[in-house]
């Protein structure tokens, strides 16, 4: 019999973590920006984030106002015997820690621009279900701002154009958007599979630790040759100007039809929150 | 880059003395509006009657707790400035509001007004809500809650010491965000070019 309330309980801290506790490779990313940066201007936008990162650590008041909408990522094992249990606690554990962390009301009705004030509604929040082998379940709370999201972006480009336009648009892209998704940004990039799969890579990319690297070699090459290209821009921290205008780029890729070469950025603030909690079989938290 | 303390109501001689890349802290009364504030106030003027001389207007939906009926302000990052920019001319030009802080930085249309109305643009780190907060301060007031919701009503506060804010776009036409977009531009063309995209 699985404890529902402490399951409640236990994403309601997770919400709270995510809101209010960066992780430490976004952390460490962070503070290196800050040694590589040379100007007044561009160490001083850095110094000002690290400084709201330790505020919102100790104080465990939200890091940004725009505490988002809440993307969940549920990762079951096929043996795993209460992803029923799980998927039903997320909307309550949600509407929860509206009220008690507090998270900003963000989902609003598209029509009537009616907003529940409870971060829920109409495919809200976004639950991805994934199965695996194993027993246990693994959840992923990623809330994500409004302001980095609306720089992303789907090109359906033509196979002819392939690596080569890919680039080409990111580029353009990242030097349009410039300062609006408060950067240093994390950069998303899913290709192939179709466009709603490329942007759900694009997406699922950003879960990746800052830092980490793609095990597949053209990936990993992508990866670097855009990030390096990324910041000679020179946009920088909020697009004042500088060297660091991504912190990381995670390329992911599915499979191409041989007639389409989809392609999609999803773009991340500096404020790259992040929990994750584990259960075992019995549903009980053990990370 | 010179550092300077503000109290509103600012002067316009003060204002006037702000160079792009100073960085400025501001005290004194500050009031939130993004879009649908923007709209409320060009078409019922003044929220409660308040004067907005010389004051500083700031891009912002903030989360908000009421503790024991008082609000208290819990992260205050300012939200996306250019979503503003179809607004912004006509509001500098019907309310003498004085800083405008804001992040990402405004199109042509603000910075003309901004010459036009001897006002001034400044960048709060985005995303830096706790901090934000903390320079915020008390709630004076608020208006527009019922109606138009947390994020879009105006909060007014009494900021202490709100900064650091750069000044992006000054009084006399110059802006640090056009000087980086032509620069990106420059390193955009290059970069395409190097690599034969």
């Amino acid at each position: 019999m699985i404890d529902t309330q402490a399951l409640i309980d236990r994403m309601v801290l997770g919400l709270r973590g995510g809101a209010t506790q960066l992780p430490p490779d976004v952390v460490a990313a962070l503070e290196a920006a800050y040694e590589r940066e040379d100007t007044d201007t561009a160490r001083m936008q850095l110094k000002a984030i690290l400084d709201n990162v330790a505020l919102a650590r100790d104080e465990w008041v939200p890091l940004c106002q725009d505490t988002g909408i809440q993307v969940f990522y549920v990762t079951a094992g096929y043996g795993f015997p209460h992803l029923s249990d799980v998927v039903r606690a997320i909307p309550l554990a949600i509407a929860r820690a509206t009220s008690e962390v507090p998270l900003r009301p963000n989902t609003v009705n598209p029509f009537t621009g009616a907003n529940p004030k409870d971060n829920l509604g109409e495919h809200m929040p976004a639950v991805t279900i994934d199965l695996e082998e194993g027993d246990g379940c693994r959840i992923t709370i990623f809330p994500k701002g409004g302001g980095s999201e609306n720089m992303s972006a789907l090109w359906m480009l033509t196979p002819a154009a392939g690596f080569k336009g890919l680039k080409r648009k990111v580029l353009e892209h990242v030097q349009w958007a410039a300062g609006k998704p408060c950067t240093p940004v994390v950069l998303g990039i899913g290709i192939g599979g179709g466009a709603d799969m490329a942007v759900k890579l694009a997406k699922r990319a950003l879960l990746r630790p800052v830092g980490s690297v793609n095990p597949d070699g053209d990936a990993a090459a992508l990866e670097s040759e855009l990030l390096e290209d990324v910041n000679a821009l020179g946009i920088g921290p909020m697009g004042l100007g500088g060297r660091t205008t991504a912190l990381a780029v995670h390329v992911e890729y599915a499979h191409r039809h041989p007639a389409t070469f989809p392609t999609a950025l999803v773009v991340q603030c500096w404020c790259d929150r992040r929990a994750v909690i584990v259960l075992d079989r019995e549903g009980r938290a053990i990370g | 880059m010179t550092e300077y303390r503000l109290t509103t109501p600012v002067d316009e001689e003060t204002i006037a003395g702000l160079r792009t890349g100073d960085i400025i802290y501001v005290s004194g009364i500050v009031f939130t509006a993004r879009d649908e504030a923007h709209i409320e106030l060009l078409k019922h003027g003044e929220p409660g009657g308040m004067d907005l001389g010389g004051l500083a207007l700031f891009h912002c939906g903030p989360v908000m707790r009421r503790e024991a009926g008082e609000w208290k302000v819990l992260a205050a990052g300012p939200t996306t400035s250019f979503r503003m920019e179809s607004l912004e001319p006509d509001f500098l030009d019907r309310f003498p509001v004085k800083i405008v802080i804001g992040k990402g930085g405004m199109g042509p249309g603000t910075l003309e007004a901004l010459r036009r109305n001897n006002a001034v643009y400044v960048s709060f780190t985005g995303g830096a809500g706790a901090l934000a907060a903390k320079g915020l301060g008390a709630v004076r007031e608020v208006h527009y809650l019922e109606e138009l919701g947390m994020p879009e009503a105006v909060w007014v506060f009494e900021a202490r010491e709100l900064g650091p804010l750069v000044v992006s776009m000054d009084a006399h036409g110059s802006s640090l965000y056009a000087d980086v977009d032509g620069k990106s531009k420059e390193n955009l063309a290059r970069i395409l070019k190097r690599r034969g995209l």
